[in-house]
């Protein structure tokens, strides 16, 4: 045995070696100790937590969403179950959806263009005289052309998928890249409405068609078709913009919502709560059983109980269609005294339940689009127009209660009369004679009216915008749907604006003019023009139903709205929807008596601009007065009519409107006799008037 | 054997004249606490894998558990003396072993690591360890004269340093790591003089930063990317879960969500496959997930009974050769078990390293096991030489 392979049992060098070896072993394992104590008994709660997070998914249970029902209780829009195909966004390779955010911007880009080439010929019109240009041609826009599916993977899921779906894989595609271009990271509908067959074989080769989700969802239908259409508005998915506003807190993505009308209005009834189910998942995300360990029950949004009465709806609308022959306009009827609105409609119009299934972005620009006269646009709260003559009640009761006009004083209308240095005259230069307030409203002098334009100019202190704006114009009148237009009563203000506008405007833009043609004060003849509802006045049919409902009911401005109240599922009430209190103007009766009169002439005595309309109506029962109005826009006549009738039951005032419709009396009263018609139940012509007076 | 009264610890301290001299000496004269320790975590080990993937793995696991054991039977009846004459032989079997694996080995996740030997794959890295603590210690022992000089701890270094370089060629760092442990404990058993460690530390770190920030900027390749991103990423765990922190996040949550007693049944983040690798190289995520506090540390206990035991047969060895080997081994189970567990708890880097006699695996279960027999050997031949039985 060698002699180093013997030594002392242990040296005290190797002991203070083996010290320092265990000295180390125990830092170690204390350092272990203490993490664990750390992690498991100090904070183990909080990793629980993490863990049990980690391991589960809320798959939701999507609400049925609440119905609407018009003020009888008839359904307008209801709930149906669809099995529809959606492929999932986490399915989808990365290349696609940068594929549709390229294509996404290639077409804001196209659209861009579109538009700046609208706003170039448009200055150039501005160059010209203005009334005589024709409405710009838009010119469409082609649609970018849709990439492949970026994989040869992607391209056979879509072939394999539209195999069993009687679609090509380039629809499938185009859709997926319209979709994803709008938000990237939603489901993409690929088909709705599909055979339950379909969905079965779907889901027993659920790995052959991976990240294809096939469900029944709730989707929107329209028993009534276009039927209030703009009014009722339309859902769709949740977008990532509106997930961060106020009105949606405590929605989950991919909640369907709201988007126009009272949907959007009456969203947080409507749209009860998602509830889910709880399944468990792996680390890949995949389910590791079909079976929910937990599940929260959906609860069903509320149904919404509405003002509206289909059937005069219904009658406004086929009115408006019939008379207006396709033009595009707008009506409205309420009730004066409580606001209450029973019917609405704007004109073109578009059946909703195109939202329920997948849009094209196409389709959806055709419906924005002024080609095709804007659809989706609400033209009774939204549409601004000039409103023609229909504004003389308005001027009548400034005169009356600023004191520069007596009911009975007679003015001399020749037919012509010189305002500041301008000739203004009647429609067709025709001589109305001696003209007091009750003839100037029954013939519609607007002779009359010019004078009492530049009367209420020389007194000062803008009392006929001061009026307007009291009895409910160029404001909103605080309807319950969004996208109210506020509309504008010209005025100091407003024109040193524009000319502020337009002094900063012109040197960028060659010194053509950009808004105005020339820089100056508003003016006498401006106040002439407001008095009969021409020039620069902005005002929507809605707001003109809110001021003769003001006048109807001397001086208490209601504040229209839609929605009456909350019902459970089975129509029981559960909430009213509170209406703000009326406002109140202060007017003295005899005058509201007064141009009430000269309201009533117009309709009903021989010689009113609207009395032939309202031939055989029987205004021994139900008293019409009614004002007939014609703008002169760019366009052409803007028709414009407003009624009210007030009967101690059923009182109701109607406005309506169409663009290029002609004289008031042509297109604009006959509509508004026909709703009437409908509303009391009688039988009355409503044949179209020939007065051609504005 | 537990139930013998012989192995008995309070027998064997009431001093030499308890043991009988009877058949097998050698077989009842080995440390019965170290063989308790072994034989616990090999329960541990087997209750875990079963729990946590299947029955399947854990059999298979038995059955390394059962050679194991045997081998470490057979081995702790040798006097390991004997292999010191074998020390040429040891370290050009661990080399060929080595090199056999880079150039016939099958290739798992990117990493060639193994030889197909009959049913099992063979981590010639892992075996490597308890073949350099045999080819270190007899090296040292040789020069256990010269010990102060240079040139002694410049060899023994080489000796090292050349296999690690082969295994991180496979790559398989956590190895490289272990042998470059084994080398420092074994010098510093042997009483190596203590500047030699001071200079060493010193190189080391030079070569450390030299590998992880000179050379990368020179285009040579000294870590893989992954290796570099491994290693910093238990800084930062918190960071994305797409990465090498996500297997650290996961691993700290599964261990946090343990608490003081476990989720038994309840367990999710090591069932659910959101910590990979659950049953290697993250097992001891899954025994503080499932038995929480208690268990995590009824199997560290284990390893510090074993650990303890070692350093106890370190002490008693009869020579130096065996101080050395049993140095080695304390060294490179002590370095596992923290820089595995220290993964597992997110306070180590992620290297790659197995839990030893835990971790599924059988080149794993083998090599350590090897060990375990190795210094019962020892603990036998020094009882043995005390009692003056054996020459």
């Amino acid at each position: 045995m060698n002699p180093e392979d013997r030594r002392p049992p242990i040296t005290p060098q190797l002991a203070l070696r083996v010290a320092v070896l265990g000295g180390i072993a125990l830092a170690l394992f204390a350092v272990i100790f203490f993490r664990l104590w750390f992690l498991q008994v100090l904070s183990g709660d909080q990793y629980l937590v993490e863990a049990r997070e980690n391991r589960t998914r809320d798959v939701p249970v999507q609400a049925a969403r609440g119905d609407i029902v018009d003020r009888t209780g008839r359904p307008l829009v209801s709930s149906r179950r669809a099995i529809v195909v959606q492929l999932h966004p986490q399915a989808m390779p990365e290349e696609e959806i940068a594929a549709a955010a390229e294509w996404g911007q290639e077409m804001t880009r196209r659209l861009n263009a579109a538009k700046a080439a609208r706003a170039r010929a448009e200055r150039r019109r501005g160059r010209k005289n203005r009334r005589k240009a024709k409405p710009i041609k838009v010119a469409k826009v082609n649609p970018a052309p849709i990439p492949p599916p970026p994989t040869a993977e992607l391209r056979q899921r879509f072939a394999r998928l539209g195999r069993v779906l009687g679609m090509k894989p380039s629809t499938i595609q185009r859709r997926a890249i319209e979709q994803l271009a709008v938000v990237p990271y939603s489901s993409v509908t690929v088909r709705s409405d599909v055979p339950r067959a379909v969905m079965n074989y779907l889901k027993e080769r659920k790995e052959k068609f991976p990240g294809v989700d096939v469900d029944p969802v709730y989707l929107r239908s329209y028993p009534r078709s276009s039927l209030a259409a703009q009014v009722l508005g339309y859902v769709g998915e949740i977008g990532p913009s509106e997930l961060r506003q106020r009105r949606n807190r405590g929605v989950e993505q991919g909640t369907i919502v709201g988007k126009a009308g009272v949907e959007y209005t009456y969203d947080r009834y409507l749209r009860g709560r998602n509830g889910a189910n709880v399944l468990r998942v792996d680390a890949n995300g995949r389910f590791s059983s079909d079976r929910p360990v937990g599940r929260r029950e959906p609860i069903p949004g509320r149904q919404l109980r509405l003002s509206l009465d289909a059937r005069l709806q219904q009658a406004g609308q086929d009115a408006i269609a019939q008379i207006g022959g396709g033009l595009p306009g707008a009506f409205v009827a309420m009730n004066p005294r409580n606001g209450e609105v029973y019917a609405l409609g704007s004109m073109p119009t578009f059946d909703p339940s195109i939202f329920a299934k997948p849009i094209s972005t196409t389709k959806f620009a055709e419906l924005n689009s002024e080609a095709s006269g804007s659809p989706l646009y609400n033209r009774a709260i939204g549409g601004l127009y000039p409103s023609g003559s229909t504004f003389k009640p308005i001027t009548s009761i400034a005169g009356l209660e600023e004191g520069t006009l007596t009911p009975d004083a007679s003015i001399n209308d020749p037919g012509c009369i010189t305002v500041g240095d301008q000739p203004k005259c009647n429609a067709g230069e025709v001589p109305n004679g001696a003209v007091n307030l009750y003839s100037a409203l029954k013939v519609s002098s607007d002779v009359y009216y010019y004078i009492q334009g530049m009367n209420l100019f020389r007194i000062g202190g803008e009392r006929l915008q001061k009026w307007a704006k009291a009895l409910g114009l160029g404001h909103r009148t605080g309807i319950d749907l969004p996208d109210e237009r506020r509309g504008l009563i010209p005025g100091k203000a407003w024109r040193d604006r524009i000319n502020k506008l337009e002094r900063k405007c012109r040197p960028g833009n060659d010194d053509i003019p950009c808004y105005v043609l020339e820089i100056r004060d508003y003016n006498l003849g401006d106040n002439a023009n407001l008095a009969v509802g021409q020039g620069e006045v902005q005002i929507s049919p809605l707001q003109m139903a809110v001021a003769y409902s003001t006048i109807a009911e001397y001086g208490r401005v209601p504040r229209p709205h839609i929605g009456l109240e909350i019902q459970d599922g089975a129509g029981r009430p559960v909430q009213e929807i509170p209406s703000t209190a009326a406002r109140k103007v202060k007017i003295q009766r005899a005058y509201v008596d007064a141009v009430l009169d000269g309201l009533r002439r117009a309709a009903q005595e021989p010689g009113g601009t609207s009395t032939p309309v309202f031939e055989g109506w029987p205004h021994d029962r139900y008293s019409v007065m009614g004002k007939t109005g014609t703008a002169e826009t760019p366009q052409g006549d803007q028709s414009w009519y407003v009624a009210i009738v007030r009967d101690a039951n059923r009182p109701i005032v109607v406005a309506a409107t169409i663009e290029r419709g002609g004289f008031g009396a042509e297109r604009a009263a006959p509509t508004v006799c026909r709703i009437l018609r409908s509303w009391y139940r009688v039988n009355a012509p409503c044949a179209p008037g020939g007065s051609h007076t504005r | 054997m537990a139930t013998s009264p012989i192995l008995d610890p309070g027998a064997e301290r009431l001093g030499r004249r308890a043991a009988p001299r009877s058949a097998a000496p050698g077989l009842l004269r080995i440390d019965p606490i170290l063989l308790l320790a072994v034989l616990g975590l090999a329960v541990c080990s087997l209750v875990t894998i079963d729990a946590t993937t299947n029955s399947e793995l854990a059999g298979r696991q038995g059955v390394f558990f059962a050679i194991g054991l045997v081998v470490a039977l057979l081995v702790s009846q040798v006097d390991y003396s004997r292999l010191r004459e074998l020390k040429y032989g040891v370290y050009g079997l661990m080399i060929t072993l080595i090199v056999a694996v880079i150039a016939l080995g099958g290739v798992t996740r990117g990493s060639r690591r193994a030889i197909d030997v009959g049913p099992i794959e063979l981590q010639t890295s892992e075996i490597g360890k308890v073949l350099l603590c045999l080819a270190l210690a007899a090296f040292l022992v040789d020069r256990s004269r010269r010990l102060n000089e240079r040139d002694t701890t410049a060899w023994a270094v080489l000796m090292t340093l050349f296999p690690a370089a082969l295994v991180m060629i496979q790559p398989d760092l956590g190895s490289a790591m272990v042998y470059v442990v084994i080398v420092f404990a074994a010098l510093f058993c042997a009483g190596t003089s203590w500047r030699h460690f001071v200079g060493l530390l010193a190189l080391g770190a030079a070569a450390i930063s030299l590998a992880l920030v000179v050379a990368p900027k020179l285009g040579v390749t000294v870590l893989h990317s992954y290796q570099a991103e491994r290693l910093t990423s238990f800084l930062h765990p918190s960071g994305d879960p797409g990465d090498a922190g996500y297997q650290q996040n996961q691993s700290v949550i599964a261990i946090g969500s343990g608490e003081r007693t476990g989720r038994g049944e309840e367990a999710t983040q090591t069932t659910l496959k959101f910590l990979p690798e659950e049953h290697t190289d993250f097992i001891f995520a899954v025994v503080g997930e499932r038995w929480g506090f208690v268990g995590a540390a009824l199997v560290l206990s284990l390893y510090a009974l074993l650990i303890w035991r070692a350093l106890r047969i370190l002490t008693m060895a009869k020579n130096l050769y065996g101080a050395v080997i049993a140095g080695g081994i304390v060294a490179m189970i002590l370095f596992q078990v923290f820089v595995n567990v220290g993964m597992n708890i997110g306070i180590m880097p992620i290297t790659g390293i197995p839990l030893p006699l835990m971790s599924y695996g059988g080149s794993s279960v083998l090599t350590t096991l090897l060990a375990v027999g190795l210094l019962q050997s020892i603990h036998v031949q020094a009882r043995a030489s005390r009692k003056g039985l054996l020459p």
